[in-house]
């Protein structure tokens, strides 16, 4: 069992979402993170999925993945080759009395807050998926109201 | 209507014409009506199906036989729905059928509307492909893009929904558009550094095999096969699905391997040194189990499918490409490998296998198909699901072709009747015949009723055995419980089934009577059901019963 970052370009058309997730529902996967979104290509899409896996039945989804009419290109990226980040949006209570250590955290990790009001900050925090993972651990400290992750979004080096 | 302008069911019924569709079986409903309004101008004929699985099976059965695209229509919701099992049997066996639903108004759908499935929804994993048409301007192309994708690369089924104002709507017929399918470029030209790879690889081999499977009728490959097989003296097998991809008397032919296979052609494949795969996609049927297959790391394994290739089995050499033309290069590029010792091993394995004994008097199945082989000129020979079909399949004799039609893939009991009307619409100079088990006969028996209306030549034979017979033989082998969960009863009488329904009906309870049935002419005109009486506990062998493809035996165990 490995993980995997599979890259998916395709028409940006109804249904090749179900298409696409079928072809891991039917083998019992989980995804475990999958982001979309257009790219500069007007009419097409790119997935990210991230799923954990034995290597030889992910390969047949890889293939199976390319054979759908709507698919134009499938990759399935090495940890080693890739860029890839994550985004998360993090409520967290900032009360008066710690609001000094939040700050320092906030800059300390080069996150943002982009919205504050009377003692509730979100933020945003950039990064691969286990710096934004460790990040999000470092504020359990404070009470963390509420979090969303978008999962990982990856393109080819070089 | 103003010149130049037409409406969506018109534009659909025209494309179809220009493709060639020349038939259509269907059944209507309120979503489809305005396709039957377009068709009653049209040159295509409509067969009224009595069911839409019905419908859709005759599509099959059509484009088995000639390896063009059989096409299927059917309303919404239900209609879609009953045409289902029809899709995922032709999906199985990678065969080219148009199915054409109607679709609820645009404006219903997400309504829960009366009759709204999400038709494309359920048939995503057992089609090709499908799409909701909803723009009418994009009916023609669309259409196009459907047949070509059906009918190219492994071919398959493909579904296109429209919704019924989509098809009522006016608009000025478009001019032809190219087909543009970024994502859809089917790999047929094999890597000739690859070929040649192959041919060494057999040349040097001392065993050489060749497994074929369905892909020698999806490529219609029957004479490169003939061929290439004489070129080389290389010995054959075949799967259940490629069955007739060479002259069953063939002296090379060596008969099928599996679950079911000949014992010579599992140990063929234990035996063998390399391994030529051509269209077969290593399915658990012929397998049996992959840990213990004897197939593994010497096969040369030729699809059009990229994913078929290291699917299922490690393969020695990979060729992607349509297996024609692989098959004339390889033909071109080969000497002559055969080794004497090698086929006269299989011949002398062969030589040993029981022959299944036939009563005199009385009929049993292979009594039955060996009696009708003596009237039948090269027929056309489609079985449904069961015992019987393994009986078929080692019993008839037939000629390479389209001359062997089964649901192998998804083995859909019901299939037979509706094939072989399918078939026979398709080939009216041939001697089409159906071959039923009582169970499965009866799942789509209301055909009978459709083919009673048609002008067509065809006779489907059901064996009575009075029970579901494959499910007897399983029990049999594998359960101890003795509920007897199989058995039919006799109160059926299937030559009333078949008047009453408007096609003929006769009996044979006995070797003579079969003959002399047989030697009446006019059984060969229009419909016949021919009820034979077999025995109820005759099991059909070979048959594997233990952990690998060589734990076969010729005999029950009990
Ligand atoms: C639609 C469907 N339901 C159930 C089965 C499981 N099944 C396989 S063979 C068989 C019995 C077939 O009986 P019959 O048609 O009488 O043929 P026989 O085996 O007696 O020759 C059954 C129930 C199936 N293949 N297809």
């Amino acid at each position: 069992m490995k993980k995997h970052t599979i890259s998916i370009l395709c028409d940006d058309v109804p249904g090749v979402m179900t298409r696409i997730s079928g072809l891991f529902s039917r083998r019992g996967f989980n995804i475990e993170s999958l982001s979309v979104g257009t790219t500069d290509q007007p009419g097409k899409s790119r997935f990210t999925i991230v799923v954990n896996g034995d290597d030889t039945v992910l390969e047949q989804v890889r293939k199976q993945l390319q054979k759908l009419i709507n698919v134009i290109n499938v990759w399935d990226y090495k940890e080693e080759s890739i860029v890839a980040r994550e985004h998360a949006l993090l409520k967290v209570r900032a009360e008066r009395k710690h609001r000094g250590e939040l700050l320092q955290l906030v800059s300390s990790i080069q996150a943002r807050i982009i919205d504050a009001s009377s003692d509730v900050w979100t933020l945003e925090i950039t990064g691969d998926t286990d710096d934004v993972s460790s990040f999000i651990d470092l504020f359990r400290h404070y009470e963390i109201i509420e979090s969303i992750r978008t999962g990982k979004i990856a393109l080819k080096r070089g | 209507m103003k010149k130049g302008r037409t409406y969506g069911a018109k534009a659909l019924v025209k494309t179809l014409e220009k493709l060639g569709v020349e038939v259509i079986f269907g059944y209507p409903g309120g979503a489809n009506l305005p396709i039957y309004e377009a068709l009653a101008s049209s040159s295509i004929k409509h067969v009224l199906a009595r069911h839409e699985q019905g419908a859709s099976h005759m599509a099959d059965g059509y484009a088995r036989a000639t390896g063009k695209v059989g096409v299927c229509l059917a309303t919404s919701g239900p209609g879609a729905t009953n045409l289902v099992t029809g899709i995922a049997t032709a999906y199985m066996d990678s065969v080219p059928v148009l199915a054409i639903t109607g679709q609820v108004p645009s404006f219903n759908i997400g309504t829960d509307a009366f009759q709204e499935v999400d038709t494309t929804g359920i048939t995503i994993p057992v089609t090709k492909h499908n799409l909701l048409v909803q723009n009418v301007r994009e009916i023609p192309s669309r259409v196009e893009e459907a047949f070509h994708i059906c009918s190219t690369g492994r071919k398959g089924p493909v579904l296109i929904d429209i919704p019924k104002d989509v098809l009522k709507q006016d608009f000025s017929m478009p001019e032809p558009k190219e087909i543009v399918l970024e994502g859809y470029k089917p790999n047929t030209d094999s890597h000739p550094g690859q070929i040649k790879r192959a041919v060494k690889l057999l040349e040097q081999s001392r065993r050489p095999l060749i497994i074929a499977g369905g892909g020698i009728a999806s490529s219609d490959s029957y004479k490169e096969l003939k061929h290439f097989v004489e070129k080389t003296g290389i010995p054959l097998i075949y799967t259940f699905m490629g069955k007739t991809a060479l002259s069953d008397s063939h002296p090379l032919n060596f008969g099928m391997c599996g679950y079911h296979g000949k014992v010579v052609a599992n140990q063929a494949i234990d035996q063998s040194d390399v391994i030529l795969a051509l269209g077969a996609r290593f399915s658990n049927r012929h397998t049996i189990n992959l840990e213990t297959y004897p197939g593994h790391k010497k096969i040369i394994h030729v699809d059009i499918d990229p994913a078929e290739i290291g699917k299922n089995v490690e393969t020695l050499l990979p060729i992607v490409g349509d297996l024609k033309s692989t098959l004339h290069k390889l033909t071109d590029h080969i000497h002559q490998t055969a080794n004497e010792d090698w086929v006269s091993r299989l011949r002398d394995i062969d030589s040993r296998a029981l022959v299944t004994p036939v009563p005199e008097k009385e009929l049993n199945q292979p009594a039955v198909m060996r009696i009708m082989q003596e009237y039948l000129e090269n027929p056309l020979v489609i079985t449904d699901v069961g015992r019987h079909q393994m009986f078929a399949a080692h019993e008839f004799k037939l000629e390479a072709g389209r001359n062997f039609l089964s649901s192998g893939g998804l083995g859909t009991m019901g299939f037979a009747l509706p094939a072989a009307i399918g078939a026979a619409m398709a080939c009216p100079d041939r001697q089409v015949v159906a071959v039923a088990g009582d169970g499965s006969f009866v799942m789509n028996c209301q055909e009978m009723i459709t083919a009673a209306e048609l002008d067509i030549n065809m006779i489907c034979f059901v064996m009575n055995d009075q029970r579901l017979g494959m499910i007897v033989q399983l029990q049999d082998e594998f359960y101890k419980s003795g509920f007897d969960i199989s058995n039919l009863g006799s109160h059926t009488d299937y030559v009333k089934m078949a008047e009453s329904m408007g096609v003929a009906g006769h009996r044979a309870v006995t070797a003579e009577e079969l003959h002399s049935l047989m030697k009446d002419k006019s059984l060969y005109q229009g419909v016949h059901i021919v009820e034979c009486i077999v025995p109820p506990g005759e099991n059909t062998y070979p048959m594997v019963n233990g952990e690998s493809l060589l734990d076969i035996v010729e005999e029950g165990g009990r």
